[in-house]
């Protein structure tokens, strides 16, 4: 084996061992990011935290009560919003529409999905705060709303697609029509995909910051009705981590750590439902 | 049924709206309409979307033109908008973000798509996809309380002692800055890199690769010199959804990048970016004029993530079409 010939081995070598270095690098974040937020916020969360107000500025103790039932409030209303579009225009994309229409929706939707954050949150505010002039938990839900359609609408229409033309076929041979097939047998058959495709989307949404910032604005105290400022998770834990106190930043990592597992959680479960042998293959 | 074949001589136009009834009564037509409605209602969210952008950005459009873009001066008393410090800090804090995200994120994939077993790659694929639904507010709180104090005690010292003598590494060590910035920022976008990169790699044909080696190449030869430049395209377009999801991205960069409007050299003086701005001013906003430059700095990054997004979208359908289109030959 002459020089030249080891060499090469020797870089094939080497670099393909460096790539799997990478790999472990980047995948080894998640472990540290999981381990440090059960270590800090497993050591700081407590009873309290589930059913107490917060503590007024400057004392310690409280909770984040409110910030958990404005959360629930606020992705209880982007999904009335966000679900429906998004569902309803994948069945046109998918059963409907052919040519042109259906290229713009698709077009507009990869678009929307596309704007960042905090641009949505500009958009919430100049619609849906400013005219009205007061921050709300509507706003707030509009705007998670909005970043819900273009998930759920994309990933809802690839599934449908997947449904084998057989199936619309067999229905429509037995006279059914459309409209009775896509109820009984198109939506039925893709439902798993479905379901994980709105469940992604809520947990995408479920963490999102910024566009909270402009139209609910936070609140220390309970939130009443849907037109108040309320308090959510996400804005918690930024105001407490930038705050000076040594309380807010335990706080912090205990809401951290709430907010990750519920994320982390809806997209395991999500993709379980998916791999539980789906009935339809993807193609 | 007795009746479409009574009328199938007739005239067309008179078939066509009997058809459009019967489809109607059954309620397929209605169907149709209803969820047409839903779907257009995305395009109308979207043309919304852009107009209020456009139109609530009217007056320092007018007021400032191009200078709004050239100067650096930000002071809401005197009604003085000038967007370069935030346009800096956020082309800045992205690039630092690429230059530690691409190679780690390129290496990953191709390790992911060439040597791991089918079961790890999934398995590792899995864990990425999960890393990539971790909120930014949380890669922001883990930026404050771990990477902040690190970059201050450890890394932005070290930095100094060795390559101090270059500008980018000089000034005082604060922790947070546009190197900090960069460092979270290309922690949330590898994951990107990743999954789209090794799809693509993946994607192939596996004749390249077998073609390469039978000439001699060892692996590494055929991944680096056959395998990668033909997913070059789509490689690229990962890269730039990555690039994307850095310029728009607000709440951990805000968290970690010290908020001053001020252009510097140096890589550990703190910044500001546009996102950051807007996430910090919006909503008290002392006059229209300021209120409507927030708006159009909203409008920059929109076109920004925009064009973007557009051409990462083509790039990796072309290169998976040709893949797939190699592999059916």
């Amino acid at each position: 084996m002459n020089s030249r010939l080891r060499w090469r081995k020797f870089v094939s070598g080497f670099m393909l061992s460096m790539t799997g270095v990478c790999a472990l690098i980047s995948v080894s974040v998640l472990f540290f990011i999981l381990g440090y937020l059960v270590y800090h916020g497993g050591t700081s969360i407590s009873w309290n935290f589930f059913t107490k107000l917060p503590a007024p500025v400057g004392e310690t103790g409280g909770g984040m009560a409110n910030a958990i039932l404005g959360s629930a409030k606020l992705l209880l209303l982007a999904s009335l919003f966000g679900v429906p579009i998004g569902f309803f225009g994948a069945i046109y994309l998918a059963e409907f529409s052919a040519g042109t229409t259906a290229f713009v929706i698709r077009y507009a939707a990869d678009l929307l999905n596309g704007v960042p954050s905090v641009v949505i949150g500009i958009f919430a505010y100049s619609l849906a705060v400013h005219p009205f002039k007061q921050y709300s938990t509507l706003a707030g839900g509009f705007a998670l709303g909005l970043m819900m359609i273009p998930i759920t609408l994309r990933s809802t229409e690839q599934f449908l697609r997947g449904v084998p033309n057989a199936l619309r076929e067999a229905a429509m041979a037995l006279g059914a029509s459309k409209w009775k097939t896509i109820v009984t047998v198109i939506v039925p058959a893709a439902y798993r995909g479905i379901l994980t495709a709105v469940l992604l989307a809520f947990a995408r949404v479920a963490g999102e910051t910024a566009p909270l910032l402009f139209t609910t604005l936070g609140n220390q105290f309970w939130s009443r009705g849907w037109v108040q400022p309320t308090a959510s998770l996400p804005v918690m834990i930024y105001t407490y981590a930038l705050g000076p106190y040594e309380d807010w930043h335990r706080q912090a990592w205990a809401a951290g750590l709430v907010l990750l597992g519920l994320i982390l959680v809806i997209n395991i479960v999500a993709r379980a439902i998916l791999s539980r042998g789906i009935a339809v293959p993807r193609s | 049924m007795v009746t479409s074949t009574t009328t199938v001589p007739s005239a067309g136009p008179v078939a066509g709206s009997r058809s459009f009834l019967s489809r109607l009564r059954e309620g397929d037509e209605i169907a149709r309409i209803i969820t047409f409605l839903f779907a257009a209602s995305v395009v109308l969210i979207t043309i919304l979307l852009v107009f209020e952008l456009w139109q609530g950005s009217v007056l320092p459009r007018h007021k400032f033109g191009f200078n709004f873009f050239r100067t650096s001066v930000w002071d809401p008393i005197f009604d003085q908008f000038g967007a370069l410090p935030f346009i800096y800090g956020t082309l800045v804090t992205a690039a630092v973000s690429l230059l530690i995200a691409v190679p780690l994120g390129i290496g990953a994939a191709i390790f992911l798509a060439e040597l791991a077993p089918a079961r790890l790659s999934d398995t590792l694929e899995f864990f990425i996809d999960l890393l990539a639904a971790v909120p930014s507010v949380i890669y922001g709180l883990l930026g404050v309380f771990i990477v902040v104090p690190l970059m201050r005690q450890y890394i932005q010292p070290a930095l100094k002692n060795t390559l101090g003598f270059l500008p980018l590494f000089q000034g005082p060590a604060y922790g947070v800055g546009f190197l900090t910035a960069g460092i979270v920022l290309a922690i949330m976008v590898i994951p990107y890199i990743i999954s789209v990169s090794r799809e693509v790699l993946l994607s192939v044909p596996r004749d390249q690769r077998e073609a390469a080696l039978s000439l001699g190449a060892t692996r590494w030869e055929s991944t680096w010199k056959v395998v990668v430049p033909f997913a070059r395209p789509g490689i690229f377009g990962s890269i730039f959804l990555a690039l994307a999801r850095a310029l728009g991205e607000t709440i951990a960069v805000t968290m970690v990048i010290g908020n001053t409007p001020v252009i510097s050299a140096s890589l550990f003086a703190s910044g500001y970016s546009i996102a950051g701005v807007i996430a910090n001013e919006l909503t008290d906003a002392t006059s229209n004029l300021h209120y409507e430059s927030l708006v159009e700095l909203g409008l920059v990054l929109f076109l920004l993530t925009f064009i973007l997004n557009g051409l990462a979208r083509l790039l990796i359908m072309a290169t998976s079409q040709r893949g797939a289109g190699m592999g059916n030959a």
